[in-house]
C-alpha cells in the first residue's frame, strides 16, 4: 500500500513546476511554526514570573497559574517540536541545491540550535516533574533554563536566516564553491544581532498579547476573579514592556536594511526610482508598469526615517538600480509593502493600546476595568499574531529572488521533484488539522482544569510516567 | 577530521536506531494490541514505557540531519533529492505520531484516545520502514554523488531496501518488546511480563530470519555491502547475532537486567555493522567520506557543538532520570492506597 502511495507521489503529478509549490510549502509550514515560537520562548518566562510570585508571597492563585501554564506550554512545545522537525526535513526535500552548496555555512547555527532545543525539552520535563518532587526554590530554578535556552535557540535559528540575508564567513574559489568557512563569522553575521533581537522581543510581545487575550475573554465572560486578573496582568505587562522596545529595535533593523539591502528596502518603501525626499506611502501599490498608484503619501517621511541626520534629502535607492531578474517582482514588491504597512500599522496600534494600560496604572493604580479595554485586549492577541506574520513576510519576500543574498537564487535552489504540489496539499491539510486539534486540546484542558481543580502532572506530553492505573482513578 | 564527523554522524544514527527504534517498536505493539478492552493493559505499559522524554528521539534525528547537511552537504542533497518519497512519508508520519502521542496524553475521552492511538500506532510502523528503505538504498549504492537525483522509485523500492525496511520494523519491535518486558517487571505485572516476553521472542526470531535471509539478498543486490559485511564488519555481525540470542535467553524465567543491554547491543551492532561495511564510502562506490566533507572550519564548529551537548545535556538528563526513578518509588507516594488491580501506588 505504501509503495502504491509512493508511486502516486511520483506518477500523478507530471511536469508541475516545483519552485512555486516548494515556496508555498516552506512559507506555509514556517508561518505555522512561527506562531508556536513565541509560546515556546516567552510562556516559560511568564510561568516563572507567576511561580516566583507564588513562592515569594504565598500566592495560591499565582501557583495555580504557574502549574496550569506549565502544562499548556508542554503541549504547544510538543507541537512546535514536531513542526520544527518537519522544517529540518524540508530544507533537504524542498531546497536540496541550496543545502548542497551552502549547507556547510548555513547549517552551522543549527548545530547549536539543536543543543539549546534539547536543553529546553529536558528542562520542561524536569520542571513539570518537579512540582511534587522538588522543594519550591530548587523547582523554580529548574525552570530558569527553559526561557534562557529558548532565547539562545531562537537566536541560533535567526542567525541562519540572517546569514541568508548577509552571507559572510565563507571563502569561495573561482567556480563559486565554498573552500573555507569561519563558523563564528557565519553565526555572528552583520544581520544577526538586530534580527535576533527583533524576533526574540517579538516572541515576548506576541506571547504576552496572545495569553492576555485568553484571560481577557474569560473576564468578559464574567470570570472576574483574582486568578483571571493575575493571568491577564502578568501576560499583558510582559507584552506592554516588549512593545515599545520592539519599536526601537525594529527601527534600527529597518535602517540596517536601508544600508545593507537597499533593494529590499526599496521594495519595503515601494521606491521605483532612486531619489531623495521620498514619501512614505501608506498602502497603495505598484501598477503593471511599475509606478506607484493609490495610497496616502506622507511627503519626505521615508527619506527622513532612513537617516534623520540628513532628513528629507536622504537618498533612497530605487528598484530600477538592479536588473529585473535581481529584484523582487512587482507582485512581490506589493506583498512586501503591504506586509510592511500591516506590521508597522498594527505595531503602532498595539503600542498605543499599551499606553492605555500604562496610563491606567499610573493614574488609577490599577489595570483598566472597562469592557472596551478587555474587548480590545481580545483582539490584540489576534492582531499581534498578524503583525508577527506580516513582519516575517517582509523579511522573506523582501529577500526575493535571492535565497542567499546576491549569491544564489531561490529558483536555482529548489528541488527538481515535480511532486511537490501534492506534498504541499497533504502538508497543508495535515497542518490545518494539527492547528485545530491543538486549539481543541488546549480548550479541553482548560475546561477540565476549571471542573476539577486538582493538579495532575501526568496528563501532559512532558509529564512524569503514567503510573499505569489511569482508568481506575478516573472512574473514582 | 572528516572521519570524526562521520563517526559522530554514525553514532547518532545508531542511537536513533536503538532509542527511536524502541519508541517506534512500542508503537508497533500498540498497533497489534487488539481492541480497546483487550489492549488496554499493554497500551498502559507502552504509554508508561515511552516515558517523559520521548521528544529526545526527534533530537537524534535532527542531529543526524544537521551533521549531514553541515559536514556532508553534497551527500545530503543527493539523498534528499533521491529519497524524496520515503522521506516525505517519514516526515508526515513523524508529525502524526508526535502530535497524536502528545494529544493522547492530553485528552481523556476513550473514543478520542483511540483515534489518536490508532494514528500513533500506524505511523510508528510506517516511519521505521521508510527509514529502513532509505538506509538500504544508500547502502546498496543507489544514491549518486554530486547533489543529483537517483531513480525516484527504484532507489527505495528494491530488494536491499525492502529487506532493510522489514529489518528496521522487526528490530524496532524486538527492542521495544524487550524493554517493555523489563518495564512490566518493574511494575510487578507478571501477566504483562509474559505477554511482552512472548512478543520479544517472536520479533527476535523474525528479525533474525530477515537478517539472515537478507544476507543472501544483499549478496546478489549489493556486492560492495556484502563484501564489507562478510569481512571488516563480520565481527559486528557476529556480536549482533550473539547478543540477540543472548537477550532472548536472558528473558526466560525472571527477566534479568542483562537482557536489556543485550538487546541494545544486538540492535546497535547491526547498525554499526552497516557503517563499517560501507566504510569509507558515504554513498557507496560514488562518494567517500573525505571527498564529501565540508571545510575544516565547519567540522570544527560541529564538533564543538557535539562536545557542548555532551557537557550540558548529560547532567540535565541524569537529573531528569533521577527524578523519574524517584517518582516511581512506592514509599514516595503516601496519599493513596495501592491500586487493587495493579499494586501500584499513585504519586
Amino acid at each position: 500500500m505504501m509503495h502504491v502511495f509512493g508511486g502516486l507521489l511520483i506518477l500523478v503529478p507530471m511536469e508541475v513546476d516545483p519552485v512555486p509549490w516548494a515556496r508555498a510549502q516552506m512559507a506555509f509550514t514556517l508561518a505555522f511554526h512561527i506562531i508556536l515560537v513565541p509560546l515556546g520562548v516567552s510562556w516559560a518566562a511568564m510561568t516563572l514570573i507567576a511561580n516566583y510570585r507564588a513562592i515569594r508571597h504565598g500566592d495560591r492563585d499565582a501557583l495555580r497559574l504557574a502549574q496550569r501554564w506549565s502544562k499548556y506550554m508542554a503541549v504547544t512545545f510538543a507541537v512546535g517540536a514536531v513542526t520544527g522537525t518537519v522544517l529540518s526535513f524540508e530544507f533537504g526535500l524542498l531546497w536540496p541545491q541550496f543545502m548542497g552548496k551552502w549547507g556547510e555555512a548555513f547549517g552551522v547555527p543549527f548545530a547549536f540550535e539543536g543543543l539549546f532545543f534539547f536543553t529546553e525539552a529536558i528542562f520542561i520535563s524536569i520542571y513539570i516533574f518537579g512540582w511534587r518532587r522538588l522543594k519550591p526554590w530548587p523547582h523554580f530554578w529548574s525552570g530558569v533554563p527553559i526561557p534562557v535556552a529558548g532565547i539562545f535557540g531562537s537566536a541560533s535559528v535567526v542567525a541562519a536566516n540572517a546569514w541568508m540575508n548577509s552571507p559572510q564567513g565563507v571563502t569561495l574559489d573561482s567556480t563559486g564553491m565554498i573552500v573555507d568557512v569561519d563558523p563564528v563569522a557565519v553565526i555572528f553575521n552583520d544581520a544577526m544581532p538586530l534580527m535576533a533581537a527583533h524576533m526574540i522581543i517579538a516572541a515576548y510581545l506576541v506571547g504576552g498579547f496572545l495569553i492576555a487575550s485568553v484571560y481577557a475573554t474569560g473576564m468578559l465572560r464574567g470570570r472576574r476573579d483574582r486568578y483571571h486578573r493575575l493571568g491577564f496582568i502578568i501576560a499583558f505587562t510582559v507584552a506592554a514592556i516588549a512593545t515599545p522596545i520592539q519599536m526601537g529595535v525594529g527601527d534600527g533593523l529597518a535602517r540596517w536594511v536601508y544600508s545593507n539591502q537597499p533593494v529590499k528596502f526599496s521594495a519595503i518603501e515601494m521606491v521605483p526610482q532612486t531619489s531623495s525626499d521620498v514619501p512614505e506611502t501608506l498602502l497603495g501599490h505598484l501598477n503593471s508598469s511599475g509606478e506607484v498608484t493609490g495610497g496616502i503619501p506622507i511627503p519626505g517621511l521615508a527619506s527622513w526615517l532612513s537617516d534623520p541626520s540628513t532628513g528629507r534629502s536622504t537618498v533612497v535607492q530605487g528598484l530600477d538600480t538592479v536588473p529585473a531578474d535581481q529584484r523582487p517582482t512587482i507582485r512581490e514588491v506589493n506583498v512586501v509593502h503591504l506586509a510592511w504597512d500591516i506590521m508597522v500599522g498594527l505595531g503602532t496600534l498595539l503600542f498605543l493600546f499599551t499606553l492605555w494600560y500604562w496610563a491606567s496604572w499610573i493614574f488609577r493604580r490599577d489595570m483598566p476595568q472597562s469592557r472596551w479595554f478587555l474587548r480590545c485586549a481580545v483582539v490584540a492577541g489576534f492582531l499581534a499574531v498578524v503583525t508577527l506574520e506580516a513582519g516575517w513576510t517582509v523579511s522573506e519576500v523582501g529577500r526575493q529572488p535571492w535565497i542567499v543574498y546576491n549569491k544564489m537564487k531561490v529558483a536555482d535552489a529548489a528541488t527538481t521533484n515535480t511532486g511537490v504540489w501534492f506534498t504541499f496539499i497533504v502538508v497543508a491539510l495535515l497542518y490545518v488539522g494539527l492547528g485545530i486539534t491543538t486549539i481543541l486540546v488546549l480548550r479541553g484542558m482548560s475546561r477540565r482544569a476549571r471542573r476539577e481543580p486538582r493538579f495532575e502532572e501526568t496528563d501532559v506530553p512532558y509529564g512524569p510516567r503514567e503510573t499505569a492505573d489511569r482508568p481506575q482513578v478516573r472512574a473514582g | 577530521m572528516s572521519t570524526a564527523a562521520a563517526i559522530i554522524l554514525f553514532a547518532a544514527v545508531t542511537f536513533y536506531a536503538i532509542f527511536g527504534g524502541a519508541d517506534f517498536g512500542a508503537g508497533f505493539w500498540d498497533l497489534t494490541a487488539g481492541g480497546a478492552k483487550r489492549g488496554e493493559r499493554p497500551r498502559e505499559i507502552i504509554d508508561h514505557s515511552i516515558g517523559p522524554v520521548w521528544e529526545a528521539n526527534h533530537v537524534w534525528l535532527i542531529f543526524i540531519f544537521v551533521v549531514l547537511w553541515t559536514c556532508f552537504p553534497e551527500a545530503y542533497a543527493s539523498i534528499t533529492l533521491t529519497m524524496f518519497v520515503p522521506l516525505t512519508i517519514a516526515a508526515l508520519g513523524i508529525v502524526l505520531r508526535g502530535a497524536s502521542f502528545a494529544f493522547r496524553k492530553a485528552v481523556f475521552r476513550t473514543r478520542l484516545q483511540r483515534h489518536f492511538g490508532a494514528i500513533f500506532a500506524v505511523s510508528s510502523v510506517l516511519v521505521p520502514y521508510c527509514f529502513g528503505t532509505i538506509a538500504g538504498g544508500i547502502a546498496s549504492g543507489r544514491v549518486p554523488a554530486g547533489g543529483q537525483a537517483g531513480d525516484p522509485v527504484h532507489s527505495w523500492v528494491n530488494p536491499t531496501s525492502i529487506v532493510a525496511g522489514l529489518l528496521a520494523v522487526s528490530v524496532a519491535a524486538y527492542a521495544a518488546a524487550v524493554f517493555l518486558t523489563w518495564d512490566a517487571r518493574r511494575l510487578a505485572d507478571d501477566a504483562m511480563v509474559a505477554y511482552f516476553r512472548v512478543r520479544a521472542m517472536a520479533a527476535g526470531v523474525v528479525a533474525g530470519v530477515v537478517a539472515f535471509g537478507g544476507l543472501f539478498v544483499v549478496r546478489s543486490d549489493a556486492s560492495y555491502l556484502f563484501d564489507g559485511l562478510t569481512s571488516r564488519a563480520l565481527p559486528l555481525v557476529v556480536v549482533s547475532s550473539l547478543a540477540g540470542l543472548g537477550a532472548l535467553l536472558l528473558l526466560r524465567g525472571q527477566p534479568r537486567r542483562g537482557g536489556r543491554l543485550a538487546a541494545v547491543i544486538a540492535a546497535g551492532a547491526l547498525v554499526v555493522a552497516w557503517g563499517v561495511a560501507q566504510w569509507d564510502y558515504l554513498l557507496p562506490e560514488s562518494l567517500t567520506v573525505s571527498q564529501g566533507a565540508a571545510p575544516a572550519g565547519t567540522i570544527k564548529a560541529v564538533l564543538v557543538a557535539a562536545v557542548l551537548a555532551g557537557l550540558l545535556i548529560v547532567p540535565a538528563f541524569a537529573l531528569l532520570y533521577t527524578l523519574d526513578q524517584k517518582g516511581l518509588l512506592p514509599e514516595e507516594s503516601v496519599d493513596e492506597a495501592p491500586d487493587p488491580a495493579t499494586g501500584v501506588r499513585r504519586a
